[in-house]
Parts: C-alpha cells; sequence; structure tokens
C-alpha cells in the first residue's frame, strides 16, 4: 500500500531550484533512503513532506489525504514525525520532558485542567511519563531520563530525538541524517534501533551519508542530484547504476 | 503518583505558605505590611509575566498598561457606574483579554527588538490615553477609588489585605508551576528552545504565543483591579513605561523560567527603593543598573545562580 505518494513536485527560492519535478512513492512498512552529494536538495525534500516549506508546485499525498499545503503542526496529527540533521532539541528541559512534548497531540491541552491539575489530568501525565520513559529506553537513552538535555552528549542527543518523534506516534517517521557525526559503534546501535522501528511497522524515510548503513538498512533507495530524481530502485541497482556512480564519484 | 513525588512536587508551595505565614511576625508597622502587599502584587504580576518572558522566551515591555487597564477599569466603573467590585474585575479582565488577544496576533509575529518594540509602542500609547483622557480617567491627577467589598463584606486594613494577598499569591505560584509541568507548558519551554521543533512535534506555536500573553495580560489586569481597591487611587505613571521596565526587571533579576525567582525578584526590587529611600530621585538609574548588571554577573537570575553554587541539592547527573 502506498503511504507517501510525492507527484511533480518543485521547490524554488528565487532563481535556484532546490527540488525540481521530483516524484516518488512511499509504501507502507518500508525504509525507504533518500541520498545524493551534498547540495543535492534532500532536507529541503524533508522540509517540503513536513510542512516546513511550501512547494512551489506538485502535490504531497499522506495515506491518501493532500498535505502539501498544510501547517507543520498539523502534519503531527496526520502521522508525520521528523528528527533534524542540526540537531533541535530542547535544551532548556529534561530528556523526559523533551520526549512528552512528542506525545503532546495526545496530550489534555486545556487551559484550566492544566492550570488546576485536576486528578484526572494528573493521572494522565503520569502516564504519559511511563511511555516517554520506556521510548528513551527503548532508544538506548534510558540511563538519562532526568538529565537535562544540554548536558546530554551529541550521540544521545540524536536518539533523543528519535525518541521525541516516535512519542508522537507516527505512522511515517523522517530521519535526517542521523548517523552524521556517530562513531562506528554508535551508528551500528542506531541502525538497530532504525530496525527495530521498522519492525514496528513504522514507516521510515532516511536521508543518510552513511552508504553502508544505507545499503544495509533499506528496501527503497532514492537518489537526488541537484534537486532532481536521478534514479532509484534496491540498493543493489543503485550500486551498480552508472549515473548514480558518476554523480557521486564523478565520471572519467 | 507516589507520595514521595507529590511531596516533592509541593514542597515550594509549603515552603513559601510558611513564608509568608511566619513574615507577619517580623513585619513591625503598617508601613512594613504596605511594602509586602504590594510585594504580593508584583510577585503575582510577575509570576504571569514570567510565563511569558521566561519560559515562553517573548517580551513584553509594556505590561504596567494591562496592570493599568485593569485598575482602571475597577476605578472607572464602580466608583463612575456604581458597579460593584468583582463584578468590575471580571469586566477588566475580560476587556484586557480581548484587547491581548487582538494584539497578540500581530505583534507575536515578531521577534526579539521588534517584539520588544511593538509591546513598547502598545504600552506607551494606553499610558497616553489613560492620561488624555481625563474625562474619565481623571488624567494625570489618578482617580480615587472606594474599598473593595464582596457580597457585604468590605476588605480593609493591612492584614487583611495581606491575607487575601498572601492566599491569591499561594494560588498564582502553585498554577503558574501546574501550567509549567503540563502539555501546554511543556509547548511554551519547547518554542522557546526550538520554534521549528515544536512545530513538528504538532504544536501550534502562533496560538501557544497568543495564549500565554493573554494569560498574563489578564493575570496583570485581575492584580491592578485588586490594587486600585488596596490603593485607594491610581494614576498614569502606574501604568506608564517605566513600571513595565521595573516588572521586567523582577522578573530577570529574580531568574528567568523560575516562579519562585518571579516571586523573588518581585519582593526584593519592591522593598529595595523603600529601604534606600535617600537615593528616591535615583531609583530608576539604580534599576537599570541591576538590569545590567544582572545580565552581565548573572544572566540566569539570582534564585538559579544561588542554586548552582550551594546549599541547594543539584539534580544527579546520569
Amino acid at each position: 500500500m502506498t503511504l507517501l505518494r510525492v507527484s511533480a513536485l518543485s521547490k524554488h527560492f528565487g532563481g535556484l531550484h532546490a527540488i525540481e519535478d521530483v516524484s516518488f512513492t512511499i509504501r507502507s512498512g518500508t525504509i525507504h533512503s533518500i541520498i545524493g552529494p551534498n547540495g543535492a536538495g534532500k532536507t529541503t525534500l524533508l522540509n517540503l513532506l513536513t510542512g516546513i516549506y511550501r512547494p512551489s508546485s506538485g502535490r504531497i499525498e499522506l495515506a491518501g489525504q493532500p498535505i502539501g499545503d498544510l501547517p507543520a503542526h498539523a502534519l503531527a496529527g496526520r502521522g508525520l514525525a521528523r528528527t533534524f540533521q542540526n540537531l533541535q532539541v530542547f535544551t532548556n528541559m529534561t530528556a523526559l520532558e523533551n520526549v512528552m512534548v512528542g506525545r503532546h497531540r495526545h496530550l489534555d491541552q486545556r487551559l484550566l485542567p492544566s492550570l488546576l491539575r485536576l486528578p484526572g489530568f494528573a493521572r494522565a501525565e503520569a502516564a504519559a511519563a511511563e511511555r516517554c520513559a520506556a521510548l528513551l529506553e527503548f532508544v538506548g537513552c534510558g540511563a538519562y531520563l532526568g538529565a537535562d538535555a544540554s548536558a546530554m552528549p551529541y550521540g544521545a542527543l540524536k536518539r533523543l530525538e528519535i525518541a521525541r518523534a516516535l512519542a508522537a506516534e507516527p505512522m511515517l517517521l523522517l530521519l535526517d541524517e542521523p548517523a552524521a557525526g556517530l562513531n562506528a559503534s554508535e551508528t551500528a546501535e542506531l541502525d538497530a534501533v532504525i530496525r527495530k522501528i521498522a519492525g514496528q511497522g513504522i514507516t521510515v524515510a532516511l536521508v543518510e551519508h552513511d552508504m553502508k548503513m544505507v545499503m544495509g538498512i533499506s528496501d527503497h533507495v532514492l537518489v537526488l542530484d541537484h534537486g532532481r530524481k536521478l534514479a532509484e530502485g534496491t540498493p543493489a541497482e543503485m550500486c551498480s547504476h552508472e549515473a548514480v556512480i558518476a554523480a557521486y564519484l564523478g565520471t572519467a | 503518583m507516589t507520595g514521595k513525588r507529590r511531596l516533592e512536587r509541593h514542597s515550594g508551595e509549603a515552603v513559601l505558605a510558611l513564608v509568608l505565614l511566619a513574615l507577619p511576625l517580623l513585619l513591625p508597622n503598617a508601613y512594613a505590611y504596605d511594602i509586602a502587599v504590594n510585594a504580593g502584587f508584583n510577585a503575582m504580576v510577575c509570576v504571569g509575566l514570567n510565563l511569558l518572558i521566561g519560559y515562553a522566551g517573548q517580551i513584553s515591555l509594556g505590561h504596567a498598561a494591562f496592570f493599568g487597564l485593569g485598575a482602571y477599569a475597577s476605578g472607572i466603573l464602580t466608583t463612575r457606574y456604581g458597579w460593584p467590585p468583582l463584578a468590575a474585575l471580571v469586566c477588566g479582565a475580560a476587556g484586557v483579554g480581548l484587547l491581548s488577544w487582538l494584539l497578540a496576533r500581530p505583534v507575536l509575529r515578531l521577534r526579539g527588538h521588534f517584539l520588544a518594540m511593538a509591546t513598547l509602542g502598545i504600552g506607551i500609547i494606553i499610558s497616553i490615553a489613560l492620561n488624555t483622557e481625563s474625562w474619565l480617567t481623571g488624567g494625570s491627577d489618578g482617580l480615587m477609588v472606594g474599598d473593595f467589598s464582596v457580597l457585604g463584606r468590605t476588605l480593609s486594613g493591612d492584614r487583611a489585605w495581606y491575607a487575601v494577598v498572601a492566599v491569591l499569591l499561594l494560588v498564582t505560584v502553585s498554577m503558574s508551576r501546574n501550567l509549567i509541568d503540563s502539555p501546554v507548558g511543556r509547548a511554551l519551554r519547547a518554542l522557546h528552545g526550538s520554534e521549528v521543533a515544536a512545530e513538528v512535534a504538532g504544536i501550534d506555536t502562533a496560538r501557544c504565543k497568543v495564549l500565554v500573553f493573554v494569560l498574563s495580560a489578564v493575570l496583570a489586569s485581575i492584580v491592578g483591579s485588586l490594587f486600585v481597591h488596596y490603593a485607594g487611587m491610581i494614576t498614569p505613571a502606574r501604568a506608564g513605561f517605566m513600571r513595565s521596565i521595573e516588572l521586567v526587571t523582577m522578573v530577570v533579576f529574580g531568574g528567568m523560567a523560575s516562579t519562585y525567582g518571579a516571586v523573588i525578584g518581585a519582593a526584593i526590587l519592591t522593598a529595595l527603593p523603600q529601604l534606600l529611600t535617600a537615593f528616591e530621585d535615583y531609583e530608576t538609574m539604580i534599576f537599570g543598573a541591576i538590569m545590567v548588571g544582572t545580565m552581565i554577573f548573572m544572566p540566569r537570575g539570582l534564585l538559579v545562580t544561588l542554586a548552582g553554587c550551594r546549599w541547594l541539592p543539584r539534580r544527579p547527573a546520569p
């Protein structure tokens, strides 16, 4: 079943065509990687998918519903969650509170019960805290539960963002270079976490430079270059694709 | 929640309650009571302002105007139109709520200096209006206002006012802390930390900013309404720019993103000018110096700085 359908998507910044006529689909239950050289438009594409940028033209459909014109905050409710290449952690809060922000859309946002903290409200908060603590455990950050996010190491913050995104209970999780800046053993742990997430039936879209990870983990790979779709297919097909090799290594 | 966690959650309020109960033993005369009651009024406004500045990371340099509007609404409605004080208070709060809501949407689109300038401008416009519309407000002479009464009981005397303000302060602090530790409160802190990440988490950041702006303005208005009955009069200076700066200084000095910091900042900076009456002409300069000194030497405010260097137990490192 098709979860995400992108049709003829373009984004222009003035004269710069950051994304030009890109179409692809993501089937539910798969790990779908988006790769390409620096400046290929991968992060721009993710920003378009998550409502941070508005498309210049084209269509984005999630589970059959058009989402291209929705603001970012409305997309969490549609089942979309993401992490950021350059960390966007709430450093003024604890690790657990960060994850609980991810759960925002499932929690009681009425003002009066918040001010009075009625018993039912307090119980719901405790249940949410327990659930979010389990997510921190799941991504391997259990030790940082009550720690200030500002005091956590880089690798842990990367996984904290994943836990925060998972707290929204998304259908589609978009990860923007989760392995960037991680060492080999941290990358291996991350690899395992992503597989576990996919194992729970959450569709994963992965933007990543670590080719070893991409080729090992992906069901499907989309290659971008200069804002255009260069190729797509299975990891094995991409490894032997002439245009892909040329884009990465240059032509002789 | 376990009993221990509940105790932890409310330990701050318990300490504040004990301090408020013990304080009358240390207050020698009516003058000292007056300072304490005024500190309580300021503390309540600062707790609200801190939600906006400290937690949500927005700025308002016009909050005294909302305080002033509440005070004038109560003063005008009770003296000129014979309204009961409580009805006037509610009407003033509703009016300020509506006004701040109308202002919030366009104003909170701005960031940093622009937001500061816009709120500053709004504050100045309101205080000018209070000054010039003397047929209604009494102009620069101010407005004399009677006692606060509800259901035939009149609130008067230092001790009675102290008791009422102490209870209201405790309620305000408690509600503020409840809010901070709720999904809405986390949303406010999140949009301060990273607006884009907050949006992606499903938080309508524009709506959250409007909510906290209106909430803090309405609280200032309610406190203004009570103050006007306590003081017996109100002048436009109370709604003016310098008062707004004083309020922000109290929040910054006590500690941003700390409810108790706001209370302590308000208490110290309300009492200080009274203790330094010899320097009355330099009050504005002293506030300015405190603001600058705080920003340079303890940017996280008095409470957090003290907590960071000793006595208070620190969060254990993982």
